[in-house]
């Protein structure tokens, strides 16, 4: 019984580092996903079919093929992967922050999407009104347009969020399945699975899983009703 | 002041062809719906560029398409008072209010305290315009362009979502307000009940074109 309850210590790593992997991997692509999303909503302007369609093929692609794309393009061996080792001292092979980039990736798409649906909707007539006012375009982006698309920008978050926490394709590929570096929950449930014992761990992970997706998207979910009763009272 | 307006514009079968100039003092744009007003005053205010022509404002070019001049939005300097108010949603009404103010803080400050005064606004500061009538919406939008520092001040129909009482609320505002702050402005009208009892110069538009210039002596 005992054993239901009590984590081992390859279990906690992979439940902390699955954490610090979903929240670098959302933070660390918002603000690309922002400049994205108004790029998308608001831009006019040739082949922006083309980057629509780029951001989105990580939805489209099999997770492997984007795992292997991610390892030929910032792998040590790669010419970004070899610039950033040289001159910044920084990897992402076979290294948590892989793992992250990996997830960001993956996520990406649902959070362009969210962002970008909340900014079309909102009025154009406001902007207009913030420019007859004084605002420049980018005063106006960042004092009407993003403020309104706040719960929009929230859901986007907790997309990516989430799609990070369940990520497993695309990161096994790119940074392997490191107890400790790389192995996160869901390469840790697949790991056990392999094995004839693992079957307690499994379940343990998967409930924890399951109760890591739910606090996300009830803490969405409040974030978001906030936001807009913040617009509409 | 002055503002002198020289555009032709041409939108499918429907063309705009008006010149005119005004002194100053309040001009009315009057006509029936559908005569290019609110064009007009969008193009005043940089948000329609027309297809030839020249406007300028204070003897400054905001527009001139034979030298490529175009002034953008905020450079313009042109306060607007829009028929649907357009209160920023996730601002307070002094929030809203103190908007402009920010952005033109080196054409010196418009006082506050007077506007919210004449404008009856001092117990609507901390509401949000979701809670506001439809006149008081009005009534802060008119401040918010106000306190903008305009250099010209564009009304378009600020009465016409409004029940009569609330009409007749919002003209004193206007009448207070145009002999308050001695700025000059651009309003537009189909109602002749307005114009006269506002406007020092009435200019009559219909299908896109002048068809009559008269000053008026009422105000």
């Amino acid at each position: 019984m005992m054993q239901i309850v009590t984590l081992s210590d390859a279990e906690w790593s992979a439940i902390f580092l699955s954490l610090k992997v979903a929240l670098w991997a959302m933070v660390g692509s918002l603000p690309f996903g922002i400049v994205c999303a108004l790029v998308l909503a608001r831009g006019q302007f040739r082949g922006k079919a083309i980057l629509h369609a780029l951001v989105h093929l990580p939805l489209v692609l099999p997770p492997v093929v984007t795992g292997y794309v991610l390892l030929y393009s910032f792998g040590k061996k790669s010419a970004i992967g070899q610039f950033l080792y040289d001159y910044l001292n920084f990897s992402f092979s076979f290294r948590w922050t892989g793992a992250a980039l990996a997830c960001a990736v993956m996520g990406f798409p649902l959070m362009v999407r969210a962002i970008s649906l909340s900014i079309s909707a909102v009025d154009r007539k406001l902007e207009a009104a913030a420019s007859t006012l004084g605002a420049s375009p980018i005063w106006v982006i960042l004092t009407i347009t993003l403020p309104l698309a706040l719960p929009g920008i929230l859901a986007g978050m907790v997309l990516s969020f989430a799609k990070a926490m369940g990520e497993f394709g695309a990161t096994i590929t790119f940074v392997s399945n490191i107890p400790g570096e790389t192995q996160t929950l869901p390469t840790l449930i697949y790991t056990y699975t392999q094995v004839p014992e693992g079957d307690a761990s499994v379940w343990r992970l998967t409930l924890i899983s399951v109760f890591i997706s739910m606090a996300a998207l009830l803490v969405s979910e409040f974030l978001a009703a906030r936001a807009t009763g913040r617009l509409s009272t | 002041m002055s503002l002198s307006l020289d555009v032709r514009h041409r939108l499918g079968t429907f063309e705009i062809d008006v010149r005119f100039e005004s002194a100053g003092g309040v001009c009315a744009l009057f006509g029936p719906s559908g005569a290019g007003k609110t064009t007009l005053v969008n193009m005043i205010a940089g948000l329609i560029n027309p297809q030839q022509g020249r406007i300028v404002v204070s003897g400054q070019v905001m527009f001139d398409s034979n030298d490529g001049t175009n002034l953008p939005p905020p450079a313009r300097a042109v306060g607007y008072v829009f028929q649907d108010a357009r209160l920023f949603p996730h601002l307070s009404v002094q929030q809203n209010l103190k908007y402009g103010r920010w952005f033109s803080k080196r054409r010196g400050t418009a006082e506050f305290d007077k506007t919210v005064d004449i404008l009856g606004l001092g117990a609507l500061l901390r509401r949000k315009p979701v809670t506001l009538s439809g006149g008081e919406k009005q009534r802060v939008a008119i401040g918010r362009a106000l306190l903008s520092n305009p250099r010209l001040l564009l009304m378009d129909e600020p009465l016409a979502a409004l029940d009569q009482a609330r009409k007749d609320d919002i003209l004193n505002t206007i009448e207070k307000m145009r002999d308050a702050f001695k700025i000059p402005i651009v309003y537009v009208s189909h109602s002749v009940a307005e114009t006269d009892r506002l406007a020092t110069q009435i200019v009559h538009i219909e299908s896109g074109r002048v068809v009559d210039i008269r000053s008026n002596s009422n105000p």
